[in-house]
C-alpha cells in the first residue's frame, strides 16, 4: 500500500531543518520526500500546516508484565504509545520476576506482539536486579535484549559491576546505568534543599548524581564499555559527562520530559503524582538540563513511563510509589520546551528518536528516504486541558492532569501503517 | 471574626491576624482553666477523636482534656494496636471513621504531609497534632501564647531555637510562626541536625552556642529526637551536651531576663541540665504545658463555630435551591 502525505512540514533531525515537503510511504519505507505529485492509487493525506517527524524512541519504558499486569499491559502500553506519537518502545526489565534470563525474555518478547508499535526489550544486567552475580548476558543478547540494565537499582559491589562491565564489553553489549550514590539516596523522596525541609520529607542531594556518575566513569574508562546513563538530571552532574565525553569514552546520556518540564516546587501540598526517581530538581538544575540537550551533551529525552496504581499512589507522600506514566503526554510536555523557546523541533527529535534509535543500532528516528516509515503527524499548536482518566494507560498517574497543553498528536505510522488517528479518539 | 480556617494543618497557612485570634481567645480560656468549674459547652454536642499513630502523653491528653473542658465528647483511638496493624491503609481509616460523624479531628502521624491527605478525605475540622518533621501548630501557638505572657509582647524578640532542628516538627512551626510575628529567630546547632537550605528561609544559623544565644530574650531548647535519627549525627551524647546541652554558663550569654522553653519530653543532661529546667526564675517549661491546653481550647472553638457556620450554609443552600 502506498501512502501519500502532502504538504507536510517534515521535520528532520539529522540535519536539523524544518522542510514543507511532500512524503511516499511506499513497502513500510519513506520511498521518496520532495515537491513531486502523489502516485497512482496512492491514498492521500492532506497534512497543510501541520509537522511530520520520525515518530519517538522511548527508551526506558516500564510495562506491567509479567507481575504487575494491573498497571500496564503490553496492549495498553502501546495504544497509549500510538496516542503519543511513540513508535518504538524500548522497555525496562524491571518486572516482577525481572527480565533476567532468555526464557523471561521470549515471554515479553510473544506477548509484545499484542502492541499496536515496535518493542523492544533491555534485560537485567545482574540476575533479579540485585548486584550480586551478572546475567546470561551472551544468551540474553542472542534472544533480542538491545541493552541492559539494572534500572534503579545501583550496584554497590564494585567488584561485581566491574566484573559485569567488562564481560558486557566483550560482547558489545550497550549498558544503561543509573548514576546515583545510593547510601546518600537511601529513603530520600524528594530533592534536598528549602523545599524538602519545609515540608519536612527527607531530601537527597542533588550531588548524589555526580557521585554515581563520576564512579561509572571510572568504571567505563576501566573496561572500555558502551555506557549510557538512564537520567541525568542536575547541574553539577554535566561537567563529568562532559569531560567523560571529551576524553573520547562512549558514554550518552539521557533524562526525563518531567524532569525538563517541571521542577520540586510542583510537588506542592505532597502531591505523589510528582514523586519520580530521581526526585524532581530545582529550576536552576532544570533550566541546565535543558540547555544541555539543546547543546547535545545530554543525547536522548525518554518518557520513563512508569504506571503505578491509585492504591500506591494514595499514601503518605515517603510510602507512596515513585514514577508517572509518561507514553501519551510526551509529545505535548516536549512542546513546552519548543514553545518556550528552548529548543527547536529538529533538536527535540534529534533527542527523542534519531539519538536513542542511533544508540541502540535501529535503523528508525530519520527523516530519509529508505528510512522506516515510523512517523508521527501532529499540531503543535493544538490547546487542550489534559483529563488522566481519557488516557490510555491502565494507570492514570500523570503529573499533567488538569494542565493546559498545546501539542496534539494527529496520526502515528509504524512500518507505513497507520496505527493512530486523533479523528477517531 | 479573622480566622476562616476549615482545618489547622500548619502555620504556614495562617496569618498574623488569625495567630492573634487563637492567641486573644486562648488568653481567655487559661483565665477558665483556673477556675474550679473548668467546663464551657461550646462544642456541646460535637464529637473530636483524637487518631494518635504515633505515641504520645502529653499531647494526647492535652488535647482530651481540652476537648472534655469545651464539652465535647471525646474518644481516643490507639492507632498502634488498631487495624492499621491489620494493613488498613490511611485513606480507607479516614473514611471508616468519616462514617461515624466526627466533628473535629485531632490527628498525630509519623509521615510528613499524612494529616494533609487525611483532611482531603474527610468532612469535618481536621487538626494536625504532628505530622512526620512537617509541622506541629499547636506546639507552635501554646509556645508563642507563652512568650507572650512572659515577655508582654509577641514580635521584635530575638529567639534562639537550640538543638535537633532537622528532625524537628516543632522547630519549623516555630520558625514560621515567629518569622509571621516579625521576630529575629537563631537556629543554633551542630551542622548534621540542621535541615538542607536552611539559609534560605530568613532566619540566622549558629553552630557556636555562646554566639548563638548572645542577647537572646527567648531560649527555646529542642529533644534530641533518639527515635527519629538513623545512626551517626552526634558522635556522644555526652559530647553533645558538651557543646549544646544548656547549662548555667551557656546561659549567661542570654539576656539576664531571657526565658528557657522546651516542648517535652526533656532528655536532662542531655540537651539541658536539670538545674536550668527546674529554675523557676528562667525555666516556663510548666506554664507552656498549661498554655497547651488554653490553645488547643481556643483553636477547637474557632474551627468549630467554621464548621458551624459552613453546615449552616450547606443548609440553606439546600432548603432554598
Amino acid at each position: 500500500m502506498t501512502l501519500f502525505l502532502a504538504n507536510a512540514r517534515l521535520i528532520d533531525p539529522e540535519a536539523l531543518t524544518e522542510i514543507e515537503a511532500n512524503l511516499v510511504i511506499d513497502n513500510g519505507i519513506i520511498a521518496a520526500i520532495g515537491a513531486m505529485s502523489a502516485p497512482q492509487g496512492a491514498t492521500v493525506i492532506d497534512c497543510s500546516g501541520k509537522y511530520l517527524a520520525p515518530g519517538i524512541v522511548d527508551l526506558g519504558v516500564k510495562i506491567g508484565e509479567p507481575g504487575e499486569r494491573h498497571k500496564e499491559s503490553f496492549r495498553t502500553a502501546g495504544q497509549a504509545a500510538a496516542a503519543g506519537g511513540v513508535t518504538t518502545i524500548i522497555a525496562r526489565p524491571d518486572t516482577s520476576p525481572a527480565i533476567d534470563t532468555p526464557e523471561t525474555l521470549e515471554f515479553v518478547t510473544r506477548r509484545a506482539a499484542q502492541a499496536p508499535v515496535r518493542i523492544h526489550h533491555m534485560a537485567a544486567l545482574t540476575k533479579g536486579r540485585e548486584g550480586r552475580e551478572m546475567t546470561e548476558i551472551g544468551f540474553l543478547m542472542d534472544a533480542g535484549a538491545v541493552a541492559f540494565t539494572d534500572t534503579d537499582h545501583v550496584t554497590t559491589d564494585t567488584k561485581v559491576l566491574s566484573r559485569a562491565l567488562t564481560y558486557a564489553r566483550s560482547l558489545g553489549a550497550l549498558v544503561i546505568g543509573h548514576p546515583q550514590e545510593p547510601g546518600l539516596t537511601k529513603g530520600a523522596a524528594v530533592t534536598s534543599g528549602k523545599f524538602a525541609s519545609l515540608r519536612g520529607l527527607p531530601g537527597v542531594t542533588p550531588m548524589a548524581e555526580r557521585m554515581g556518575l563520576e564512579r561509572d566513569i571510572a568504571l567505563i574508562e576501566m573496561s572500555g564499555v558502551r555506557y549510557h546513563a538512564d537520567q541525568i538530571t542536575t547541574a553539577r552532574a554535566l561537567p563529568a559527562l562532559a569531560r567523560a565525553k571529551a576524553a573520547g569514552l562512549d558514554v550518552t546520556a539521557g533524562v526525563s520530559i518531567h524532569h525538563l518540564t517541571l521542577n520540586e516546587y510542583d510537588v506542592g501540598d505532597y502531591r505523589t503524582f510528582f514523586k519520580m526517581t530521581p526526585p524532581l530538581r530545582s529550576e536552576e538544575d532544570r533550566l541546565a538540563v535543558v540547555q544541555a540537550v539543546a547543546d547535545g551533551l545530554i543525547d536522548v529525552i525518554c518518557s520513563m513511563h512508569t504506571p503505578a496504581d491509585e492504591e500506591s499512589k494514595r499514601l503518605p507522600f515517603e510510602d507512596a510509589a515513585s514514577g508517572a506514566v509518561g507514553l501519551e503526554t510526551f509529545l505535548p510536555a516536549a512542546m513546552r520546551l519548543f514553545h518556550a523557546g528552548y529548543l527547536s523541533l529538529p533538536q527535540l527529535f534529534r533527542a527523542m528518536s534519531l539519538n536513542p534509535a542511533k544508540r541502540l543500532g535501529l535503523p528508525q528516528g530519520r527523516m530519509a528516504e529508505g528510512a522506516p516509515a515510523d512517523l508521527v503527524l501532529f499540531d503543535a499548536d493544538a490547546p487542550f486541558v489534559l483529563d488522566r482518566f481519557t488516557l490510555h494507560s491502565k494507570s492514570k498517574n500523570t503529573p499533567f492532569d488538569g494542565t493546559r497543553m498545546e501539542g496534539k498528536v494527529l496520526a502515528t505510522f509504524v512500518g507505513g501503517v497507520q496505527v493512530y488517528n486523533n479523528d477517531n479518539e | 471574626m479573622a480566622f476562616r480556617a476549615r482545618h489547622l494543618l500548619g502555620i504556614e497557612h495562617l496569618s498574623q491576624e488569625d495567630i492573634r485570634t487563637v492567641l486573644d481567645l486562648a488568653d481567655r480560656y487559661v483565665d477558665l482553666n483556673r477556675r474550679t468549674v473548668k467546663r464551657t459547652d461550646v462544642l456541646e454536642g460535637m464529637t473530636q477523636i483524637n487518631m494518635f499513630f504515633e505515641n504520645s502523653t502529653r499531647t494526647q491528653s492535652s488535647f482530651e482534656l481540652a476537648g472534655k473542658r469545651l464539652g465535647a465528647d471525646v474518644m481516643n483511638m490507639s492507632m498502634q494496636t488498631s487495624s492499621v496493624k491489620k494493613g488498613e491503609t490511611l485513606i480507607d481509616t479516614a473514611l471508616t471513621l468519616n462514617a461515624m460523624h466526627p466533628d473535629l479531628l485531632v490527628v498525630r502521624h509519623q509521615n510528613s504531609g499524612a494529616v494533609d491527605l487525611l483532611a482531603q478525605k474527610v468532612n469535618c475540622a481536621v487538626i494536625n497534632a504532628g505530622d512526620g518533621k512537617h509541622e506541629h501548630p499547636t506546639q507552635a501557638l501554646l509556645d508563642a501564647l507563652t512568650i507572650k505572657r512572659a515577655k508582654g509582647r509577641i514580635q521584635r524578640l530575638t529567639v534562639a531555637i537550640c538543638g535537633d532542628v532537622a528532625h524537628s516538627r516543632v522547630a519549623r512551626s516555630n520558625l514560621i510562626l515567629l518569622g509571621k510575628m516579625e521576630n529575629r529567630v537563631r537556629l543554633v546547632g551542630p551542622p548534621t541536625l540542621m535541615p538542607a537550605g536552611i539559609g534560605e528561609f530568613g532566619c540566622e544559623v549558629y553552630e557556636d552556642m555562646r554566639e548563638g544565644l548572645k542577647d537572646a530574650d527567648v531560649v527555646m531548647m529542642l529533644r534530641l529526637q533518639r527515635e527519629r535519627m538513623d545512626g551517626g549525627f552526634i558522635p556522644s551524647e555526652r559530647e553533645y551536651f558538651h557543646r549544646y546541652g544548656l547549662d548555667a554558663e551557656k546561659l549567661a550569654c542570654a539576656k539576664p531576663d531571657a526565658i528557657v522553653m522546651h516542648p517535652g519530653p526533656m532528655n536532662r543532661g542531655v540537651e539541658i541540665d536539670g538545674t536550668i529546667a527546674d529554675d523557676i526564675n528562667r525555666s516556663v517549661i510548666q506554664e507552656q504545658v498549661e498554655m497547651g491546653v488554653a490553645v488547643r481550647m481556643a483553636v477547637m472553638d474557632l474551627l468549630a463555630q467554621n464548621l458551624r457556620a459552613d453546615r449552616g450554609r450547606a443548609l440553606t443552600e439546600e432548603t432554598y435551591a
